[in-house]
C-alpha cells in the first residue's frame, strides 16, 4: 500500500490498495450510501443491518476495497475470471421455494451440565418453550410423541414422530412416521467442555415438498430454516441459562396510539 | 406515564405512554426519581446509532424506588431505593460469571443485528437502539428493569439521589476506563474529552494511583473545571495547541503512559483527517468520526495503552495500525461492565472517597428535556452534566 498521508478524497481512493473492480466500486459506493441512508430512515433491525451493510459498501465503494472479499480470499480486482463459491446445498430454489432435502446444522455453547440440558431435552414436551413453530409436543410412548405446529392463519401440522437413537446424557435422534406432510428428522447432541459448559449442537433434515406444500414449509420454517433453528437454540440456550427468553414486546413507547405530547 | 421519546434527528419530545408492564419473571418496575442525559444519548440525538424507531423510549441513567417485582425476583421488595446500571445481564452465563457484563449471551433479544453487524451480540442496553435489544430507558417516571435480581443496586435511604445516580453509567464508566489503563506509580494518563466521562475518568485515575492526569479538549470551561476539582491535572485546548507536542512536552519527551479515548465517535477537530471524517460521515462513506482516537493512538508511548470508553458503532476509516503495531500498544475498550464495578464504587461513595454530584450544571424537570437535550449538545461550555427529575 501506497503511503497513507491526508489529501483529498480522491488521492485517498487512487492510493488506496483495490481489490474491488472500477464498475463494482461505483456500484458499491452508491449502493451502500442508499443502503446505509434507507437503513437509517428504517430505523428497525432490518434497517440497522441494511446501514451497516450499507456502511461496508459504501465504504468498499469508496476505498475500492472489500473486507468480504479479503476474507473469502477472493481478489476480483485483477483476476481475469470470476471466482464463485460452490453452492453446498443440496436444496435448490423453485420459483422462489425450497425444494429438496434441506440440511441445517447449528451449534451454541450453553453454560449448564451436560445432564441439566439432556433431561430437559429428552422431555419433548419441553421444546415448544424453545421451538417457535411449534404448538406442542404430547408424549404418546416412551419413544413415540405427537407434534403440533403452527401454521399460517390459525390452522396446524400435526405428525408422530419417534425417537431413534439415544444415549444417555450425549445424543437424541428422532424421526418423523410415514405419513408426516413434511418429513423431518433431527439430532441434538452434547458434548461436555473443559470449563465453558456443553456444546449443543442441533442437526434437522427437512424433505422441503414443492409446490403449494413448499409455500406452506416457507411460511413454517422462514424463508431460511437455519435462521429459525438458530433462533429455537439461541432461546433453548437463553431458557437454560437465565431461566427465561428475554424480550421486549408488549413494552411502552411513544408509538401507541395513545401516545401524546405531555402537557408541561 | 411521561416518557422522553426519540422523534428523529435532534428531535426528542415528552410523550404521555402507556405505563411499564412486568414482561419476564425476573423483570421489575421502578418509579424513576433522578434520571440523567449522557454523552451516549447525544449520539443517538444526532442521528449517528442506526436503528433507533421513532417513538423509542430514552434514557440509561436513572435510578428510583421498587415498585413493582416479578415472580423471578427475590432479592428486592417494593420501596427498596436502587439505582439501575444501564447495561442488562443475565448473571448466568459464561460472560456474567466471568464478570463481562456488557457482553451478556442471554439479554439482547434481537441479537441478530449485533451477529451480522459484529460478529456476536453484546448485552442489551437501555434506550440505546434496537442494535442493543430495544429496551425501552429510563428518561421517564417508570421504567421496567430486565433481570432485576442481578442489575440494580440497592442503595441507603439515607444517601442523596445525586450522589448515587451516576452509578449507573459515567462512575463506572470512567473507573473502568481508568483500570483498564492498568496504571502503574508515576504514570501519566492523558484523556481526550473533558465530558462527564473524562471527568470521571480524570478522578478514577487518580483514586488508582496516576500521577499527573492531562485533559485534552476544546472547551475551556470544561477542562478549567477539571483543574479546579484536582491536583495535578494539566490541560490542553486543541484549539489552540498542538497537542502531540504539547503532550511531549508535559512528558519529557516520552509521551503519556496511557491514552483514554472519552470523546467517542462524533470527534471534533480541524486537522484534514477530521474533516474528511466528518464529510465522508455526512454522505455516508463512513460511520464513525475517530480523530481524537488517532491522535491518542499516535501520542501513547512505546509500549503503552489505549484505553476506550468513548463509544463507537461501525466503521473507522484510516485506522492507524502502523503505529499502534510498531509501538507495541495494548488496547482496551467496550461497554462498561457495569455490575462489576457498582459495589465498590458505592462503597466508595458511602465511605466519602468521592462525591460524584460534583459534575451536575444543570437540574431540570423531566419535561424540559427536549431543552435539556438542545443545550447539552450545543452549549458544552456551561451545560457539563444534565440531572433531570420527573
Ligand atoms: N463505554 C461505555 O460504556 C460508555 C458509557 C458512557 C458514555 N460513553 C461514551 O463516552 C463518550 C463521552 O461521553 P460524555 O458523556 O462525556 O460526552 P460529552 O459529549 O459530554 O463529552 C465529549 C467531550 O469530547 C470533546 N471532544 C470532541 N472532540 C474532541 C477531540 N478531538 N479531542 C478532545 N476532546 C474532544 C467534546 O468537546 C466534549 O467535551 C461518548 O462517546 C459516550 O457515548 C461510553
Ligand atoms: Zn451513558
Ligand atoms: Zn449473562
Amino acid at each position: 500500500m501506497k503511503q497513507n498521508q491526508e489529501k483529498s478524497i480522491t488521492d485517498i481512493l487512487t492510493n488506496m490498495n483495490t481489490n474491488v473492480s472500477p464498475t463494482e466500486r461505483v456500484v458499491s459506493a452508491t449502493a451502500g450510501g442508499a443502503l446505509l441512508a434507507y437503513g437509517i430512515k428504517r430505523g428497525d433491525t432490518f434497517g440497522i443491518l441494511l446501514s451497516i451493510v450499507g456502511g461496508g459498501l459504501a465504504l468498499r465503494g469508496a476505498t475500492g476495497h472489500c473486507q468480504v472479499y479479503d476474507a473469502m480470499d477472493i481478489d476480483k480486482g485483477e483476476a481475469p475470471t470470476n471466482k464463485r463459491l460452490a453452492n453446498k446445498k443440496s436444496a435448490t430454489y423453485q420459483n422462489g421455494l425450497l425444494s429438496g432435502k434441506v440440511h441445517v446444522k447449528k451449534s451454541l455453547t450453553i453454560n449448564k451440565s451436560q445432564a441439566e440440558l439432556y433431561a430437559f431435552w429428552r422431555n419433548f414436551e419441553n421444546l415448544p418453550k424453545f421451538m417457535a413453530h411449534l404448538e406442542s409436543v404430547k408424549t404418546t410412548d416412551g419413544n413415540k410423541s405427537h407434534w403440533v405446529a403452527k401454521a399460517p392463519m390459525g390452522t396446524t401440522v400435526e405428525w408422530d414422530a419417534e425417537i431413534t437413537s439415544e444415549q444417555e446424557n450425549e445424543r437424541i435422534g428422532w424421526k418423523s412416521l410415514e405419513g408426516a406432510d413434511i418429513p423431518n428428522s433431527g439430532v441434538v447432541e452434547f458434548k461436555p467442555t473443559t470449563n465453558r459448559g456443553t456444546e449443543v449442537k442441533v442437526t434437522l433434515t427437512y424433505e422441503a415438498p414443492g409446490g403449494a406444500l413448499g409455500a406452506m414449509f416457507a411460511k413454517l420454517f422462514g424463508e431460511e430454516p437455519s435462521q429459525q433453528v438458530y433462533g429455537d437454540l439461541y432461546r433453548f440456550k437463553s431458557l437454560m441459562e437465565s431461566g427465561e427468553v428475554i424480550s421486549v414486546e408488549g413494552q411502552s413507547s411513544g408509538r401507541e396510539p395513545q401516545a401524546k405530547k405531555a402537557a408541561a | 406515564m411521561k416518557a422522553v421519546c426519540w422523534m428523529g434527528k435532534e428531535d426528542v419530545r415528552v410523550l404521555n405512554v402507556p405505563d411499564p408492564k412486568i414482561l419476564n419473571e425476573r423483570d421489575a418496575i421502578i418509579k424513576i426519581t433522578r434520571t440523567a442525559i449522557c454523552g451516549s444519548d447525544l449520539h443517538l440525538y444526532n442521528g449517528y446509532i442506526p436503528s433507533m424507531m421513532q417513538g423509542d423510549i430514552l434514557g440509561h441513567e436513572f435510578m428510583g424506588e421498587v415498585v413493582e417485582t416479578g415472580k423471578g425476583v427475590s432479592n428486592l421488595k417494593q420501596g427498596d431505593k436502587v439505582v439501575v446500571p444501564f447495561t442488562i445481564a443475565c448473571g448466568n452465563c459464561f460472560f456474567c460469571q466471568h464478570e463481562m457484563y456488557s457482553v451478556c449471551d442471554n439479554s439482547n433479544p434481537k441479537p441478530e443485528g449485533q451477529e451480522t453487524a459484529y460478529g456476536f451480540a453484546g448485552s442489551g442496553l437501555f434506550g440505546f437502539s434496537h442494535l442493543m435489544g430495544g429496551f425501552a430507558g429510563g428518561q421517564a417516571e417508570y421504567a421496567r428493569v430486565p433481570f432485576a435480581d442481578v442489575g440494580p443496586i440497592k442503595v441507603p435511604d439515607s444517601i442523596e439521589d445525586e450522589k448515587v445516580l451516576f452509578l449507573s453509567d459515567i462512575f463506572p464508566t470512567g473507573f473502568m476506563a481508568a483500570e483498564n489503563c492498568n496504571i502503574q506509580e508515576g504514570d501519566t494518563v492523558a484523556i481526550w474529552g473533558a465530558g462527564p466521562v473524562g471527568q470521571f475518568a480524570t478522578k478514577s485515575a487518580f483514586m488508582l494511583g496516576a500521577e499527573k492526569v492531562i485533559l485534552i479538549d476544546h472547551y475551556q470551561d470544561r477542562l478549567d473545571f477539571a483543574k479546579a476539582n484536582n491536583e495535578n491535572v494539566e490541560t490542553i485546548n486543541f484549539d489552540d495547541t498542538e497537542v502531540h507536542d504539547k503532550l511531549k512536552d508535559l512528558t519529557g519527551g516520552r509521551g503519556p503512559d496511557s491514552c483514554i479515548d472519552a470523546v467517542g465517535l462524533e470527534s471534533h477537530g480541524t486537522t484534514p483527517d477530521a474533516i474528511l471524517d466528518r464529510v465522508k460521515a455526512a454522505v455516508f462513506l463512513a460511520t464513525d468520526r475517530p480523530h481524537a482516537l488517532r491522535q491518542a493512538i499516535f501520542c501513547v508511548r512505546k509500549g503503552g495503552t489505549v484505553s476506550i470508553p468513548g463509544a463507537y458503532g461501525g466503521f473507522m476509516d484510516k485506522f492507524p495500525i502502523g503505529a499502534a503495531f510498531n509501538k507495541g500498544l495494548t488496547f482496551k475498550m467496550g461497554q462498561t461492565h457495569m455490575q462489576a464495578y457498582m459495589p465498590k464504587l458505592l462503597a466508595a461513595v458511602e465511605e466519602g472517597k468521592i462525591d460524584p454530584s460534583f459534575v451536575i450544571s444543570h437540574r431540570l424537570d423531566l419535561s424540559e428535556a427536549p431543552t435539556a437535550y438542545d443545550s447539552f449538545n450545543n452549549l458544552k461550555n456551561d451545560w457539563r452534566k444534565v440531572v433531570l427529575k420527573p
